[in-house]
């Protein structure tokens, strides 16, 4: 458990009569990308976003570099290195891809903001940010506005936002959705190499990525784990199959 | 140079120009008109930081451009009456001398807009609008309230304020002092955009989870653009009350929080130089139509209507068309 760069303990989350977290424990270990899988309305989404510090568990904690987090912001964890991309794109819609890259390095260099120098003459920021969109695929974009992108793209951007920040762990939510196969089969193949700098908890419904990308899986059914394993044992997991795998097969 | 960029020339020409040839042929009250028109534009200026930039819907302007104008009215008039402000702790004396009156503008406004932005932020939509709506009445109140500084019936100045250098009460230098001011914030609000201030509130704007994933605070950039754009509404409003050599408590009313916001969404909404586009229109209008009727607020309404309805960017999204971005 101490080795973990990012854990929950007991996490239990109810919106009226839904319990969309029941009691989940679960964490991520240096290097490896620990996927989660789930039927829609799992509670995939809201366990990330406690994790994240958007919602308070009712109960149980979040650990975040062996420091409990559960009260923190989410700005506050953020700035530990905490990197999270959304379901639902959370961009600056208006503004350039090159300006939305800029905003995560300029939020990973902290600080106060100034008021007169203009943000885009400010080479280490415009290079860090070119950089991480060069990695995510985006470079021939940096001038496009983020709201002409195609849906896979702006997951791309999602994505080099949060490379921006050279975080301790990523926290990605469908970063393929919307994306073509060709998209996905690259960023799968980013996503293997990323895993070596920060450990990535990675949830998404692609099956081929996350049986070719996990090192271990977790399933969430109704708000629980009902398994954690590698591929081979989840795919052997007879509860799995019933719950979960079953409704492909 | 994209067409906002020729049309911000031809207006701020524009606004250089008329006031000039009416000096040339003689015509005072056509500069006063367009002083009008710079000072006015200053405090929509300020508003379109918070409303065009940052998002933020302030229907309480009015306290910061009647904060700025009674910073005028009391400095000046306790040097009128030769009576100090206060003796003790220590001596504070009034002053008839424009910057530094500015200066007391500047902070007056500045410190009222940290207060109520640092209550009024933490609501939005709806909400925020009413609480600073209650913000500005609640000046309102105070000001007709306080007998001291005149009360229901305002502050009259007998002589403008000086300004070391000029001769203030000759209309076409009073206008080149408002006009420079003008000038100079629309510079800084340019700078401002193309900040990394100006990147992280306007993302903020679009989106609040964003900027809070990147480590940044959505409410700290809010308030920090809620104290900028309410000092220059003050500073706006301290120019307005030597414009008029009078302060009343209607520079406070939500009528004139209205009012700064119609030429903002007039000239339009986080244009650069809307807000000088805006207050242009606003009184010619004013000007030309309330000549002909004395109900020409009706035309302005049907306007603003037409405007919101069919010209999202205002005056100045109709004739440039939508934003091009820079860089
Ligand atoms: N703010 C909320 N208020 C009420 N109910 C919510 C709220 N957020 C989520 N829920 C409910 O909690 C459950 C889990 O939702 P969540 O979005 O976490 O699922 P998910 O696993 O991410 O689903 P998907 O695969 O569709 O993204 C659902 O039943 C959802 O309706
Ligand atoms: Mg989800």
């Amino acid at each position: 458990m101490t080795e973990a760069i990012l854990a929950t303990h007991n996490i239990t989350k109810r919106f009226g009569a839904v319990t969309a977290s029941d009691g989940v424990t679960m964490d991520l270990r240096p290097g490896e990308i620990h996927a989660v899988i789930g039927p829609n309305g799992a509670g995939k989404s809201t366990l990330i976003a406690q994790i994240c510090g958007g919602l308070k568990p009712d109960a149980g904690q979040v650990e975040f570099l062996g420091q409990d987090v559960s009260t923190l912001t989410t700005r506050k964890r953020a700035r530990m290195g905490l990197a999270r991309t959304f379901q639902i794109s959370a961009l600056a819609m208006e503004n350039t891809v090159l300006e939305n890259a800029v905003l995560g390095a300029l939020g990973a260099r902290g600080g106060t903001l100034g008021l007169i120098r203009p943000v885009l003459r400010d080479k280490t920021l415009r290079d860090m940010a070119l950089h991480a969109l060069e990695r995510a695929g985006l470079a021939d974009h940096a001038k496009t506005r983020t709201s002409e992108l195609s849906h896979g793209q702006r997951r791309q951007l999602e994505v080099a936002v949060a490379l921006t920040l050279q975080p301790k762990a990523f926290v990605m939510d469908e970063p393929m959705a919307g994306m073509g196969s060709e998209g996905s089969a690259r960023l799968t193949g980013f996503l293997d190499e990323l895993r070596a700098e920060a450990p990535i908890l990675l949830v998404e419904h692609d099956m081929d990525a996350v049986f070719a990308l996990a090192d271990r899986l977790s399933v969430l059914v109704y708000g629980k784990i009902i398994a954690t394993g590698t591929v081979a044992e989840i795919r052997a997991n007879p509860d799995v199959r019933i719950a979960y795998l079953g409704e492909d097969a | 140079m994209s067409r906002e960029t020729i049309l911000n020339a031809v207006i701020f020409g524009g606004l250089l120009a008329v006031p000039l040839w009416a000096c040339i042929v003689d015509e005072p009250f056509t500069i006063t008109l367009a002083t009008k028109v710079a000072i006015l534009a200053l405090a929509g200026v300020g508003l379109n930081i918070a409303l065009g930039l940052g998002g933020l819907v302030s229907l309480g302007h009015a306290a910061f451009f009647g904060l700025g104008g009674y910073a005028m009215g009391i400095l000046a008039s306790h040097a009128q009456s030769y009576t100090p402000l206060m003796e003790s702790p220590l001596l504070i004396e009034g002053t008839k001398s424009m910057p530094i009156i500015w200066l007391m503008a500047l902070i007056t406004s500045a410190l009222a807009a940290l207060a109520i932005g640092a209550l009024s932020l933490r609501t939005s939509g709806v909400y925020f609008i009413m609480i600073t709506l209650a913000f500005g009445q609640m000046f309102y109140y105070l000001s007709i309230s306080w007998p001291a500084y005149g009360g229901e019936d305002g502050l009259s100045i007998y002589v403008r304020n000086g300004f070391p250098g000029l001769n203030t009460l000759d209309p076409i230098q009073f206008f080149a002092i408002c006009f420079a001011l003008l000038a100079l914030a629309l510079w800084l609000n340019a700078r401002l955009i193309r900040s990394p201030f100006g990147l992280a509130l306007g993302a903020a704007r679009q989106s609040p989870q964003r900027v809070e994933t990147v480590g940044l605070s959505p409410f700290r950039l809010r308030l920090a653009a809620f104290v900028i754009s309410g000092a220059i509404t003050g500073l706006a409003g301290a120019l307005f009350a030597d414009l008029n050599r009078f302060v009343s408590p209607t520079m406070f009313s939500w009528q004139t929080s209205g009012e700064i916001m119609i030429f903002v969404i007039l000239g339009g909404v986080g244009r650069l130089y809307g807000p000088v586009a805006g207050a242009a229109l606003f009184i010619t209008l004013e000007h030309v139509l309330g000549g002909l009727s004395e109900f020409w607020h009706i035309y302005l309404g049907l306007l603003l209507l037409l405007v919101v309805l069919f010209a999202r960017g205002g005056l100045i999204g109709l004739i440039a068309g939508r934003e091009v971005h820079h860089d």
